[in-house]
């Protein structure tokens, strides 16, 4: 590890004061004290933000919860109100990572988790993300846990989380308090980027952008389902995960929020799929259509290649499961 | 060098040490305290495991400096010769290792996971969100899932676990 300075900052303006240039934040520091011991990531400073005030879920005005940005994966997934009413977020979660991690990730954190391209990892590999302009061996390398879509010729690396996930199906915005105190709200949808051609980029943050909260729209009625595929039965990353909110009105499906994991350098929704779903009666040739919709641009890269009609099976399993006659809530 | 008080198996401690040395590390070439296990350093196998302020987490993944104040309980602090912890003696009772390095972190992690069941926490393969009105070996082996054993003594660990689990509940 690459020797660092270190701030313990008690409060948001401290935090802030301490944000400078090459100085990154740290709350649970699973993913980033990772990077940080194979100098994958090397910032001369760390804020760490634990003692800030921005661990608690509170109920919203509107029906809704604001989940602060140091509440614990563990926390959240264990919370109540979570498992009654946004249970897709509680599975998510418990789908990912394993007891231990899960005690430490944050949720702020969880959303600026990097990939796990494992060109990404090794500092003797070209990677465009670790090193813009140095290229990108996944491309015609090893690629099983690579994107399909949304990937450009720069980086085809994977959002490797599933908590975020969930909140892209939940429709989650993400609270931001800029270097200046400002605070802005981005829908969640929003907050991680496409590669395109600067992959260096994770998500919107700008430097010492502190993120304050996830904020949950009231909840929907309807089937939520997380579903998650992987090489092993635990403590393992998503080849392709399904999130999905789906709601029915007697015999077709009213509403349907579909969000996608281990397919894009974010979690990926197509609202053209969801539009094509809704007010038609579910199918085997429907889900079929809506697949195809999902899938036109998807692209392999060898290794990968099978990731497409596994994604494809997957949402369709799901899609089932979510509108079969007295599905439960 | 950071200053940082630990509360460690009930002592405090005063470190002085590099911003970068982990809690692990603080834990064995600081304070002496060697039961605690380096493995793999980078939160994959859960030979680190400790407890703080209650909670199992991986001790490689944090910096001794991110902890001030705070309690921590290793492997030594749970029991010892002639005075084992529960878990300690079933593991010994049920042959739960066969080279014994991931047994810290192993007992560490059970020993915290069994009062996250307690507590109602749900787990992946939980049927529903209520939490499991008791441990089932596959809930076991899904709480544990961060706990590698390189000897797979695996039915023996869940053979532990459960008899003290069983009689917690």
């Amino acid at each position: 590890m690459k020797p660092f300075a270190y701030a313990r900052a008690s409060d948001r303006d401290g935090a802030r004061a301490e944000a400078a240039d090459n100085a990154l934040y740290i709350a649970g520091g699973t993913n980033l004290l990772d990077l940080m011991k194979l100098e994958v990531m090397a910032p001369d400073k760390l804020v760490d933000i634990n003692r800030l005030d921005l661990s608690e879920l509170a109920d919203t005005d509107d029906g809704g919860l604001r989940i602060g940005a140091l509440v614990t994966n563990s926390d959240c997934a264990a919370d109540q109100r979570i498992r009654r009413d946004y249970p897709l977020l509680s599975r998510a979660i418990l789908a990912g990572a394993s007891g231990q991690l899960r005690n430490k990730a944050t949720t702020g954190g969880n959303l600026c988790q990097r990939t796990r391209c494992y060109y990404f990892y090794d500092t003797a590999m070209p990677c465009n993300k670790r090193e813009p302009g140095s290229g990108c061996q996944a491309l015609a390398g090893f690629n099983r846990i690579h994107a399909i879509l949304g990937a450009s010729e720069a980086c085809i690396a994977t959002y490797p989380g599933d908590m975020a996930v969930a909140m892209t199906a939940l429709d989650a915005r993400v609270e931001i308090e800029n270097v200046d105190g400002a605070i802005r709200q981005i829908p969640i949808q929003d907050f991680h980027c496409l590669p395109g051609d600067n992959p260096e980029r994770d998500n919107i943050l700008e430097n010492g952008d502190l993120i304050t909260a996830v904020i949950l729209p009231r909840p929907v009625e309807g089937k939520q389902i997380y579903r998650k595929v992987r090489d092993r039965a635990s403590y393992a990353f998503a080849l392709c995960s399904v999130a999905a909110v789906v709601q029915m009105d007697r015999e077709t499906i009213a509403a349907a929020a579909l969000a996608f994991g281990g397919l894009a350098h974010k979690p990926w929704r197509d609202e053209t799929v969801e539009a094509l779903l809704v007010g038609e009666k579910p199918s085997a040739q429907l889900f079929g259509r809506a697949a195809d919709q999902l899938l036109a641009e998807a692209q392999g890269h060898g290794s990968n290649d099978f990731k497409i009609p596994l994604t494809r099976r997957v949402m369709i399993s799901v899609l089932q499961e979510a509108t079969e006659k007295g599905a439960a809530a | 060098m950071e200053i940082t008080e630990l509360s460690v198996n009930g002592k405090s401690h005063r470190l002085e040490a590099d911003s970068r040395v982990t809690l692990l590390d603080a834990l064995r070439n600081h304070l002496g305290l060697t039961g605690t296990k380096k493995g793999c350093d980078h939160g994959q196998c859960g030979a680190c495991t400790v407890i703080v302020e209650g909670r199992r987490i991986n001790s490689c993944l944090t910096l001794a400096c991110m902890h001030d104040g705070d309690e921590i309980t290793t492997i030594e602090g749970l029991g010892e010769p002639g005075n084992l912890s529960q878990l300690q003696s079933a593991f010994v009772a049920h042959d739960g290792f066969q080279c014994g390095y991931c047994t810290p972190g192993q007992i560490c992690s059970a020993t915290a996971m069994i009062e996250e069941a307690k507590a109602g926490w749900p787990s992946f393969v939980s049927d529903d969100l209520e939490g499991p009105d008791r441990l089932s070996d596959e809930e076991i082996s899904e709480r544990m899932s961060g706990n590698l054993c390189r000897c797979a003594a695996y039915p023996n660990i869940v053979n532990a676990i459960r008899q003290v689990a069983g009689e917690k509940s």
